[in-house]
This record gives structure tokens, C-alpha cells and sequence, in this order.
């Protein structure tokens, strides 16, 4: 995988950018570089005020960054008008953000619909969605008050698809919802990933979730970009000790599950 | 049914539709200016205390208040405009109350478009940048449409406040259902005063209704509830205005404005003056309950063409003097001074005179051996004193108080008709009385003497605007006034109207002057 990702010409490249928000005394991202290669799943994660959001929003000019410049296919996104650049990129975002005012499908049809796509191809595109993250055609018309997380998620996560993007932003996406939610809601993602060949760039706090979901792990602490890798490379091996022990937990807690897997099997009473 | 409620049904429909484009006029206008204007506080968040400052000011100062300062206000602008771009703006009437009415309007509209544009949910606003939406998209797609409901709410205070102030523009001459309680109150026709109460009240319950399933159907996002509610208030305010329609389509836009002060003697004065010149074909508008020196500078502006003032108002207010000369010459240089200092016409005294005259029960002055001012001074001291509410800051009181020593123990100041009640009861021991009413005689008041003559003459006279100066229907139909009205029926048709039983209305009053003065009937 290392080796591959080498070889490919990277589609986003994250160039030493910075940014503070208080007129430079203190610093949310310092100096971050990050290459993201074409089709891969990359998970940030960081405790919060890492600064792993802010860089996900450079990506697509939700937050300029004060020096540095993100530059995907090798143009520099500053130079791209900032809403045709959004429309270009797929955004899920821990808040939801559906627009209460707006049905279902309205919310989902509403980058096509910016972009001038005619009408029947918008239904057409719709449709097509809710049977990709697994929702009822008939959820088109309904309003997002009444929809569950789980499946306000989901019409999120169909909005976010909706013109057909390569890359998506995801920003704690699966944060809100209840592990089995999650769970699904994960695993479907990442058949949608492989199957539509996106490139995702996913910030989460969640460890697990990102060793679970994700191709390759950047670790952030107060700005700075302290570890990049595979799962299995930065569980095995990291130089830094809190990635090492930040790395651990799941490996821990793998191991606790398996034990106690066996203990149960062990003990269960036969016959 | 009661005479009274007969006639204030008939003139409901000009009143109400008067009212109706008074209120909403000023309530769209409030919109056109309050939305942007939230939309711009919105973007500069630094603007928003100074703007919403300045709108909760303009909220405090009382309506009438804000109606009244607009008159300088405009005919300041106008000796500008005039000059410059020749034209001149109408200092009284729809103007004024427009523009207070506008502002009145604008605080409630301009906090809640700042509070609904300001108080979403940041999620969603994030949403809406990262789906793509330009500033402007974002704006008509997503803000607007979520702050619709808070925004509607604040249309709806705004709309019922400007319907209730707007009964207030009757004191700048503006016909609305307030001329019900501004006449009401001068004749004492308690049924006017609730019959304009109750419709304009009424107005802005139904208004206020409507605007609540507008805004019901803003916060649950059915457009069905809006439609309905717009189409009833575009029904609603096209059956209202027909009124208005009917008169511009059959093409009288020449018609003659009489004015009147605010109390009874003017209002049938104006009526004999309407129906006279609408004997002559004119077509008449009547512009009633006007403040003595608003009705003055309404006509040197030819904002109203014809009123009756009175010799002794003008020689102090208008022309500043302190001297009281008797009443042939006062006359004689009234007439040439009102010509060539504003133009405005005096056509002649009607005949009669309507002085201030100082007056008190009979058995109060009897008691104390009050018989002049000068007796009066004596026993001020302990004596209160009540007068109409301009008097005290007239320039008579002063050369009045000056030539006797007057000193009371307590001044207060009432609308005619409660000054007469004042005395009655006691309330005060001396008022300002009018020498031409008829409650001196029907109350057992006795005028006290001025032998210092302080007080000027007061002869009632015909004063025309310097648009109509040379105009010959005016002069055919008023000049046979001159000169025809004795004090004596004055006296009675005022009382007619002042009395607490029996009352006729100012109409039947100005039927039996006319009578009175040997003029033909229509």
C-alpha cells in the first residue's frame, strides 16, 4: 500500500499550510503537509483543537489558511472560485446540516440543482442515492425533522455524492449516532468509497473507527502533523510515544474482546 | 337607529379606506426599508447597536408627537425644494403621517429581521456554503426562508401598531377613522368616539389575523396558509380603497380643501363652507381638527384652501403683536399685512366675534365680589384657573397676565369641552371661555370685564389661500357670509352641538346658520 501510494502522482497535496485565529499567538494548524493520493481513505485523527478540522476545511475554502496552500491536481485551490469549488467536493459534516426548509430530496438534488443540472436527471439522481445509502425512494419528500440521525446521516451523506464529486470531506461524520448506526452507517461508506472510486479524507476522533475505515492514519496534535501511515503500520511501529499509545487502544482493546470471547466460550456449559 | 350611528356608517367608507391606505402604505414602505436595512445590520454586526438604538428612540417619542414634528420638518424641506427643484412638499396630510407612520413601523420590523437572520443554526449555514452556495444563494435559499417566521412576527406587531397610530394623523389633517375620536371627543358624540375606537380596533384584529396564518403557514412551511392569507388581504384592501377609486375615476382631483380647528364652532363653520361651495357644483374635502397655528401656515402653504380664524389669533400669533387695537382697525391692517406678507386672502369678518373671555360660575364670582380682571387679580392667588390648551403658551396670556398681575394658585390646561366641565364642577374656579359659546349662558357663567382691553378682538374671518386668491367660485360662494352671521346663532348652533342631550350633529348645526343667516337652503 505504502508502496503504491509512492507511485501515484498525489490528487491533494496539504503544503505547510498554517493558520491562527488569534492573530498569531497561538496556532490551530502549524506548518501541516499532507499528500493524499487519488482513491485513497484517509483518516485524521487528533484529540480536539488538534487542528485536524480546520486543515479538513482548507481543502475546500471553508477556512483560508494564513501561509501555505493546498493544491489539488496541482492547481492551488485559492485560485478557484471558492462555490465552484465546493460543488466540485463532497462535504459530511458531524452537525448534519440538513436544510430544515427543504424535503428530502430537495436537500439531495441541491448541488446538482446549483450546478444547472436539468430536472429529470436531478430525480433520476435522487432516486439513485436513497437506494445507495440504503433509504426508501419515498423519503424524498419528507422534511428532515423527521427523519432519525441515523437517517438524516445518511440523506447527508447522499447530498454530499449528489454531483458526482472524486473527493469527500467528511468531518466527524458518524460522530452523533449510536455505535450500531455507526457501525452500519461506516461499513456502508466505505463500500460506497470503493465502488464510486473516491478519494476521502475523514477527521475523526475515534481511533477504531479510523483503523476500521480508513487506508491510511494521520496523527495531529496541536497543529502539527506528528505521524502518517497504515493502520497496521502505525499499530506496530510508532515513534512518537503518543502515537504509540494512542495507536495501542484499539490493538488493546481488540485483545481484550478476543480474551473474552474465548472466556465465554470456555465457560459456556455444554448441554 | 340613532341618528349618530347613521352617520358615522356613512362615513365609514371614506374614512376606512382612507385609514386602510394610510396604514398600509407606511406598513410597506416600513418593509421596503426595515428588510434591507436588517439584512445590511446583519453583514455589520458594529451598525447593529447604533440602528436598532436609534429605532427603539424613535419608538418612544409619542405618536403624536412624531406626527406633529414632521409639519416644520417638511416645510422646512420645502423652502428648498422650492427654490431649487420647484416644487413643494404637502406639509400636512398623507405626507406627514406616512413618514411618521414609516418610522413608527420600522422597529419591530428591523429587530426581528436581525434576530431571526442572526439566530441560525450555524450548522446549517455551513451546510449552505458547502454545498456550494454563493452569499447571495445562500441568502434568498436558506436565510430568508428560515427567518421567515420571526421575521413575519415582527411584521405583525409593526402592522398593528401602525394601524393604531395612524388614527392619530386626523391632528396633521389627514382623514382616518381617528376623525371619529377626534370630532367624538370635541362634540362630546361619545359614539364617535367609540364607533372609532371599535373600527379601528377591528382593523387591526382582522389585519393581525391574517398576518398570523401568513406567518403560521411561514413556520410550518405551507405555502397553501400563505397564499390564503395574502389573497384575503389583497381582497380585503381592494374592497376597502374602492371608496377612493370611485371619486379619481370620475376625475375630481380640484376639489376644494376646507380646513377646521379642532373644536365644534369650526367644524360647523367648515360645514356651512362645504355646502356652500358645493352649491356652487364644487366638489368639497374637509381637513378637520387642525392645531390653531398648523391651520395657519396650512393654508399660507395652500395645503388647505379655506378656513375661519379669528382677528385677535392672527394680530398676536401671526403677526407677533402685543398691542390691541380696536377691532375696525385691527381689521383694516389684518387684511393688507395677511396679502402682502403670505398672500392669503381675507375676504371679510363673518360677523360675529369668538374672544377669549375669562369666566366663572355666577355664585362663585357673586361670593367673592368678582365682577372684572382687575378683581380677579386680587383673589387669584387662591383660585385655580383652567384654559384650553393652547392658551397658556399663546402670546395673549402673557400681555393679559402682565397687564393685571395675574398670579393663580394652580393652572391646568383641558380640551374645551372638559374646561366647561371643569368649572362646573369646581374643578377650577376660572376658565378661558369663548365668547361665542353657548355654554356661558346654559352653565350661569358671567364674563368677567377687561377694562385695560388686554385682550384683543377676536371677529371671526374668512381667510383664503393664496392659490384660490383669485379664484371666483370661492368668492361667489363665501362672500355672501360676510358680514351674516351674528353672535347670537352662533351661540346656538354651538351649543346645539356642545350640549350633553339632544346633540346635532356639526352638519344640522351649519343647516340652521345658514337658516339663521337668511341664506337659501339647498
Amino acid at each position: 500500500m505504502a508502496n503504491s501510494d509512492l507511485a501515484n502522482p498525489a490528487l491533494i497535496e496539504i503544503d505547510t499550510v498554517r493558520k491562527s485565529f488569534d492573530g498569531g499567538r497561538t496556532f490551530a494548524v502549524r506548518d501541516a503537509t499532507i499528500g493524499i493520493a487519488a482513491g485513497a481513505f484517509i483518516a485524521v485523527v487528533g484529540t480536539s483543537g488538534s487542528g485536524k478540522t480546520t486543515t479538513l476545511k482548507f481543502i475546500n475554502r471553508l477556512v483560508e489558511p494564513d501561509s501555505g496552500e493546498v493544491r489539488i491536481e496541482g492547481v492551488r485551490v485559492g485560485t478557484i472560485d471558492a462555490p465552484t469549488l465546493r460543488r466540485r467536493i463532497g462535504y459530511v459534516f458531524q452537525g448534519i446540516g440538513l436544510f430544515p426548509h427543504m424535503r428530502v430530496g430537495e436537500n439531495i438534488g441541491i448541488t446538482p440543482q446549483l450546478l444547472g443540472w436539468g430536472r429529470p436527471e436531478i430525480a433520476a439522481r435522487i432516486a439513485e442515492l436513497l437506494d445507495l445509502v440504503g433509504l426508501p425512494r419515498s423519503y424524498s419528500s419528507r422534511f428532515p425533522g423527521a427523519l432519525s440521525g441515523g437517517e438524516a446521516q445518511r440523506v447527508s451523506v447522499a447530498r454530499a455524492l449528489a454531483a458526482r464529486p472524486r473527493i469527500v470531506l467528511m468531518d466527524e461524520p458518524f460522530g452523533a449516532l449510536d455505535p450500531v448506526t455507526r457501525d452500519a452507517l461506516g461499513s456502508t461508506y466505505r463500500q460506497l468509497h470503493e465502488r464510486l472510486g473516491l478519494t476521502t479524507i475523514m477527521v475523526t476522533h475515534d481511533v477504531q473507527e479510523a483503523v476500521l475505515l480508513a487506508d491510511r492514519i494521520v496523527v495531529m496534535r496541536t497543529g502539527r502533523v506528528l505521524a502518517e501511515g497504515t493502520p497496521a503500520a502505525l499499530m506496530a511501529d510508532a515513534a512518537d510515544p503518543d502515537v504509540a499509545a494512542l495507536m495501542a487502544m484499539p490493538k488493546r482493546q481488540a485483545e481484550r474482546i478476543a480474551s473474552i470471547l474465548q472466556r465465554d466460550n470456555a465457560e459456556a456449559p455444554h448441554g | 337607529m340613532d341618528e349618530r350611528i347613521q352617520s358615522a356608517l356613512h362615513l365609514l367608507p371614506d374614512y376606512l379606506a382612507r385609514h386602510v391606505l394610510l396604514s398600509a402604505s407606511a406598513l410597506a414602505l416600513g418593509i421596503m426599508l426595515g428588510l434591507p436595512l436588517g439584512l445590511w445590520l446583519v453583514r455589520h454586526p458594529r451598525m447593529r447597536w447604533p440602528a436598532l438604538a436609534a429605532a427603539s428612540f424613535v419608538q418612544t417619542i409619542p405618536g403624536l408627537a412624531l406626527l406633529a414634528l414632521f409639519y416644520p420638518l417638511l416645510l422646512g424641506l420645502s423652502a428648498f425644494t422650492n427654490p431649487l427643484l420647484g416644487f413643494r412638499l404637502p406639509a400636512l396630510g398623507f405626507l406627514p403621517s406616512l413618514l411618521a407612520l414609516t418610522l413608527y413601523s420600522m422597529l419591530p420590523i428591523l429587530r426581528n429581521a436581525v434576530a431571526g437572520l442572526t439566530g441560525l443554526d450555524p450548522a446549517v449555514m455551513e451546510a449552505a456554503s458547502a454545498v456550494g452556495m454563493t452569499a447571495r444563494q445562500r441568502l434568498f435559499r436558506v436565510e430568508v426562508p428560515l427567518a421567515a417566521p420571526v421575521v413575519m412576527a415582527g411584521i405583525r406587531t409593526a402592522a398593528v401598531w401602525t394601524i393604531g397610530a395612524a388614527t392619530l394623523s386626523t391632528s396633521v389633517g389627514q382623514t382616518s377613522l381617528g376623525n371619529y375620536i377626534f370630532t367624538g371627543l370635541q362634540t362630546e358624540n361619545w359614539i364617535f368616539v367609540l364607533f372609532g375606537c371599535a373600527a379601528a380596533a377591528a382593523f387591526a384584529f382582522v389585519v393581525d389575523q391574517i398576518l398570523g396564518l401568513i406567518e403560521a403557514g411561514a413556520t410550518e412551511r405551507d405555502a397553501r396558509r400563505i397564499w390564503f392569507g395574502a389573497a384575503f388581504m389583497a381582497v380585503g384592501m381592494s374592497a376597502a380603497l374602492v371608496p377612493l377609486m370611485t371619486p379619481l375615476l370620475a376625475g375630481g382631483s380640484g376639489a376644494y380643501l376646507v380646513g377646521a380647528k379642532n373644536f365644534s364652532e369650526q367644524f360647523i363653520l367648515a360645514e356651512l363652507i362645504s355646502e356652500r361651495l358645493e352649491g356652487e357644483g364644487a366638489s368639497v374635502a374637509r381637513k378637520e381638527g387642525l392645531g390653531s397655528a398648523v391651520a395657519f401656515r396650512a393654508l399660507a402653504a395652500s395645503d388647505i384652501d379655506v378656513y375661519v380664524d379669528y382677528s385677535g389669533t392672527l394680530w398676536a400669533n401671526v403677526l407677533g403683536r402685543s398691542d390691541a387695537p380696536e377691532s375696525a382697525a385691527m381689521l383694516s391692517e389684518l387684511t393688507t399685512a395677511m396679502t402682502l406678507r403670505f398672500g392669503v386672502v381675507l375676504l371679510g369678518p363673518l360677523g360675529f366675534e369668538n374672544a377669549y373671555a375669562l369666566a366663572m360660575r355666577r355664585e362663585r364670582a357673586e361670593a367673592l365680589g368678582i365682577r372684572t380682571i382687575a378683581d380677579l387679580a386680587r383673589h387669584a392667588g387662591e383660585l385655580n384657573f383652567g384654559t384650553d390648551l393652547e392658551f397658556l403658551s399663546r402670546p395673549e396670556w402673557t400681555t393679559l397676565r402682565d397687564a393685571y398681575g395675574l398670579k393663580f394658585q394652580a393652572q391646568r390646561s383641558y380640551t374645551p369641552t372638559f374646561m366647561y366641565r371643569a368649572v362646573d364642577s369646581g374643578d377650577v374656579d376660572v376658565i378661558t371661555a369663548f365668547s361665542s359659546d353657548g355654554r356661558i349662558a346654559a352653565q350661569g357663567l358671567v364674563v368677567l370685564a377687561d377694562p385695560k382691553h388686554a385682550i384683543p378682538s377676536y371677529d371671526a374671518v374668512l381667510l383664503i389661500s393664496p392659490r384660490r386668491a383669485k379664484d371666483e367660485i370661492l368668492k361667489r360662494a363665501l362672500t355672501p357670509l360676510i358680514g351674516k352671521i351674528a353672535v347670537e346663532p352662533m351661540r346656538e348652533a354651538n351649543f346645539m352641538v356642545d350640549r350633553d342631550t339632544d346633540k346635532a350633529t356639526p352638519q344640522e348645526a351649519a343647516r340652521f346658520l345658514a337658516h339663521a343667516a337668511g341664506l337659501p337652503e339647498r
